[in-house]
Formats: structure tokens, sequence, C-alpha cells
């Protein structure tokens, strides 16, 4: 019974945490960029997409579409004000860009959190579920909105893994992340693939912050939070393989739903972070890492 | 050595630090009161500096060092109530040992696997403060029963004194043959190791000196306060500050940092009527400073004499 219920409790979170780090680890994989601004992307989603559907009255799913919308702008506006100019920079040696950057994004998460505060509210908003009801699944209630959310992920999980496979465009960016230089020869505008992929992050981030408001609540309150587990998540699982990442959202998603039912609610983020560090001290390439 | 008792830094630094120490016969108890927090925070700022500046160690977690210092020294007071100086001393030993713990990862790792391994190492000790609430007051924080000194003037000299032998030592240090090596080491390990430099050595020895001072200051700190909490010494947000002042003041100057330190505080003080909009024009202007001038307020004036 409560085997049953850590089983589906942690599959739902653990599919999110998937399409949250999803496109984290793919603008790692194509560009060596690492947002630390990912929170606030998934947070600006998430409270636009609460305005939408509920104060401005355009229901759930199209607040849902706005609110990926969003999300898809804020990371453009990430790329485009932060990290581009710091990438084409002349004053910052080129060794020291990924500090820049970091820094950079650090500082423009702290932005989005405090403007976000400042227009909206400090507490968690909780967008309607997008599908009302409840299952019982041997014995164990569980919102049918639990189950939507999952299948939305693994939807969009296998349309990312469509679309960089099997389509042209995917393949370039495959190509992009395994040797850049080899691309721009053959002539591919490499700025245009990563115009390309920070697009599909911002949408995948977006997704992730207004489900994750429509299954627990997010509150800007948790930018640092959403950043840190997604990062985690994405060296655990090896940076820049999306197949970690997926392996590695399972295993931090179902090592937090144990140990907030089994031990205490509060321990949550605390194993992960333990995981985290045997991680990186053992095989700091992750899972399935390449470097 | 003569030539830099001469030169145009050691004379306008000495100025600076004679109008500091008459300051206190001028201002009100309450700007003292910024400036002693905010040299403090100069101190935290030149340890991070010589991490990062000059072994290249993007450390995330200078709050790590200095909350272990803080809270080392506010626990040992509270239950066995020692003299000050003792708790300030044991607050700076336990901080060096996590910097060796910090180190470790260094060895093997580089670059953001390390910064992550450093915030991690952040997240881990602000939970392990609240889980241990009993012992270390959790999320309120606690009260330490001793205090420097119960007089705003007296605190403030104590702040500038140590302020200063820390900026000189770790300047100095700066300019010796190690953070030579250091600088080297961080630009490109493998050549330095090439020309014979133990790289892993000077690296560790970087990591214990900044989390010495960051210790000290740590604990310091919180005897000034006469309270310690997660918010004021562990909070990430209190690592990013760090951070900003270092690389608003310019990275590789140990002496920037103090400036940058200096002007974050007196900047959110300054703009306390803005509220909660504060911190948000302080992350834009340091984010500007970075797009703009990556090499900070003194970087400027420092490297770019080097250069000529």
């Amino acid at each position: 019974m409560l085997a049953l219920q850590i089983l589906i409790d942690g599959f739902a979170i653990s599919s999110l945490y998937a399409l949250g780090a999803m496109g984290f680890t793919l603008i790692f994989g194509v560009s060596g960029v690492l947002n630390l601004a990912h929170g606030g992307i998934m947070v600006v989603a998430a409270l636009i997409g609460w305005l939408a559907a509920g104060d401005l009255g355009l229901g759930v799913f199209a607040g849902t579409a706005v609110g990926v919308l969003a999300g898809l702008v804020t990371a453009y506006v990430t790329y485009l004000l932060v990290v581009r100019p710091i990438q084409r920079s002349r004053a910052i040696p080129r060794e020291e860009s990924e500090i820049f950057i970091l820094t950079g994004t650090l500082l423009w998460g702290i932005m989005i959190q405090v403007g976000m505060a400042y227009l909206f509210t400090d507490n968690p908003v909780t967008i309607l579920p997008l599908i009302d009801g409840i299952v019982n699944i041997d014995g164990v209630r569980t919102p049918k909105n639990e189950i939507m959310i999952a299948v939305i992920c693994w939807i969009v999980i296998g349309l990312l893994w469509f679309l960089v496979n099997r389509t042209p465009a995917g393949k370039r960016l495959l190509a992009a992340s395994i040797n850049p230089r080899g691309l721009t020869l053959l002539g591919t505008e490499l700025s245009n693939i990563y115009l390309f992929v920070w697009g599909i992050y911002g949408a995948l981030a977006g997704l992730a912050g207004v489900l994750l408001a429509s299954f627990l609540g997010v509150g800007t309150q948790n930018v640092g939070q959403l950043t840190a587990s997604a990062f985690s998540i994405v060296v655990v699982g090896g940076l820049g393989s999306v197949t970690g990442s997926l392996l590695a959202a399972y295993v931090v998603g179902y090592l937090e739903t144990l140990t907030a039912y089994l031990i205490e609610p509060t321990l949550r983020p605390i194993p992960a972070l333990l995981l985290l560090v045997i991680v990186v001290y053992i095989r700091p390439q992750g899972f399935f890492g390449r470097r | 050595m003569r030539k830099f008792f001469r030169s145009r830094l050691f004379l306008v630094s000495l100025l600076l630090v004679v109008i500091a120490a008459f300051l206190p016969f001028e201002l009100s108890a309450y700007v003292l009161g910024i400036l002693t927090a905010g040299y403090y925070f100069g101190v935290f700022a030149m340890s991070w500096d010589l991490l990062f500046g000059f072994a290249g160690e993007v450390n995330f977690g200078p709050t790590f060092l200095i909350g272990l210092g803080a809270y080392t020294a506010a626990i040992l007071d509270n239950q066995l109530n020692p003299p000050v100086l003792l708790c300030v001393a044991a607050g700076a030993v336990v901080a060096v040992l996590g910097g060796l713990l910090l180190a470790v990862p260094a060895l093997r790792l580089s670059g953001p696997y390390f910064g992550l391994t450093t915030l991690v190492a952040v997240l881990l000790l602000q939970n392990a403060i609240v889980i241990f609430a009993h012992f270390t007051g959790g999320e309120i924080g606690m009260t330490v029963p001793d205090v420097l000194s119960i007089d705003a003037a007296t605190n403030y000299w104590y702040a500038l004194a140590f302020l200063v032998v820390s900026a000189i030592i770790l300047y100095g240090l700066s300019r010796s043959a190690i953070g030579l090596i250091l600088q080297a080491s961080g630009q490109d390990a493998i050549e330095a190791q090439a020309l014979g430099f133990n790289v892993t050595k000077h690296k560790l020895a970087a990591f214990c000196i900044s989390a010495f001072f960051s210790g000290i200051a740590g604990a310091l700190l919180i005897f000034y306060l006469g309270a310690t909490s997660v918010d004021q010494v562990i909070d990430i947000s209190i690592g990013v500050q760090i951070i900003i002042s270092a690389v608003l003041g310019g990275r590789r100057t140990i002496l920037g940092a103090v400036l940058g330190a200096l002007f974050l505080i007196c900047a959110t003080e300054v703009l306390r009527p803005l509220g909660q909009l504060n911190t948000f024009v302080v992350s834009g202007v340091a984010l500007a400073v970075i797009l703009f001038f990556p090499d900070g307020l003194l970087g400027h004036v420092l490297h770019g004499r080097e250069r000529e």
C-alpha cells in the first residue's frame, strides 16, 4: 500500500524533474552554458501561467500555454541579455567566461526572483489541476491530474527524443554538441543553433514550471531550490547527457519521495545532496558523462 | 620592497586607513555599525578573491567556511563559555579543517564541478544546522553570551584593525612568489606543473589561508553582532554578495574586494527605502559591471598599469 503510494508519487515528481533538467542539460551539451537562472525561468512561467489561468480568466489550458510562452521569452532574454554578451565580450578571457556566465546567470536569477516577488507575491501559487477527479489504483487514491502530468512529461520527452534523433534540425544540434567547429565548416551558422536550443530549453523549463505549479505549487522562494535540484540531477546523470539526466531524475525523485514518506518530510532534500557529493567525489563525470 | 613603500597604491591605502581610523570621532554610531559589518565583509571578499582570482577555483560556498567559523565559536561560547579569543581561535581551526575538506575534491575536480560541490557544501551545512536545532538554534539562530565590546567605536576599531592586518597579509601573499605560483596554476595548471611547481600543495595552502581568514572573520562578526543565524552567515545570498563584492572590486586585486564590499554594504543601506527592490537594483548593478567592466573597480587601475 505504502510502497505503491511511493511508487506513484515518486513517478510523477521524477517525471517533472526529468522535464525540468532535460533542457538544462541540452544547453550545456550544445553551448557549454550552465544556466543558474534556471529556477527563475521556471518560476516566471509558473507565475504568469497562474495569472493567466486565474485572474485573467483564460482557463487552465490557455494559462498553461501562456506560462510556457513566458518561459520561452524569459529564456531568450537570459540568453540575449546575459549569456551572449559575456560569450562575445573581448574584455573577458575565454578561460574565465564560464565563471562569468555562472556568476552572471546567478545574478540574473536573483533579479528574477526579487522582481517576481515584488510584482506578484512571495507566497507559493497553485494553478488549478488540468483535469479533476481521482482514480483508485489498487487502494491508492491518486488525483487524475498527477497521472496527466506524468503523461504530458513523457509525451514531451518523447517528442524531444524524436526531434533530436530523427529530424535534420535535431541532428544539427547533436552535431553542435559533438564538434561545433566541424559543423561550422559544413556551412551551418552556429548562432542559429544556439537560438534554437535556447528556444527548446525555454519551452521545456516553462512547461516544467507550470506543471509543478499545478502539482505542488510554486513560489519565488523556490528559485534557488529548483536551480539546485536541476543542477544536481544533471551532474549526477552526467553533464550534457540526456539519458543520464533522465535516469538521475528518477533516482533523485524516488530518493526524495522515500525520505519524505519513510523518514521525515523535512529531510526531503538531504539524501539527494549526499548522493550528489558522493557521485562528485567518486565519479565526477556522472552516470553517463563524457568527460 | 622599498619601491613598494613609495608606490602610489601604498600611499593611497595608508591615507585611507588613517582617515578610517579617525572616523569614529566624526560619525554616528549607526554609520559606524554599518562600516564595521562592511569591514568584516571586506575580509570575506578578500579571502574569496585569493581562492578565485589567484588559485582559479570558483568557490560558490564562501559561507561554508564563514559559517563553520561563526557557528563553532557561537556553540562553544554557549556551551562552555571560554574566553572570546579561544572561541575565535576554535572557529578558525574548524574553518581550516572545513577548507581542507572542500579542497580534497578541488584537487580532483575542475571548473563548474568544483563550484557545484561548494554550493552543495553550503546547502548541507544549512540543513545540518536546521536539523540539530536544539544545539544550533535552527532557523531562528542563537545569541552568544559574550560580545567584543558594547561601544560602537571600539568595535569599529577592532574591525578596522582586523581588516588592515588581513589585507596586509593577503595582499603580501598575493604579490609573493606563492601568489605568482598560485596565479600560474590557476591559469594553466599543466604548464605550472611542467615548470616544477607543486600545484596541489599550493592550492591546498590557498584553501587553508582563505578558510583561516574567513573563519576568524565569521567568528568575530558574530561576537560583534551578539547573535548568529543562518540568514546572517550561511545563506547562499550572503555568499552571492561576497562574490559580487570581489568581482565588483576587481578580481585578482585583493584590495579591490574591500572596496567592492564597502560599496555593496553602503549601496544596500542607501537603497533601503526601495524595500524589496533593493536586492534587485544591487544585483542589476553588479550584473552591469560584469557585462561592461569585467575588470571591476580596481582591476583597471592595477592591471592596466601592469600591462603598460
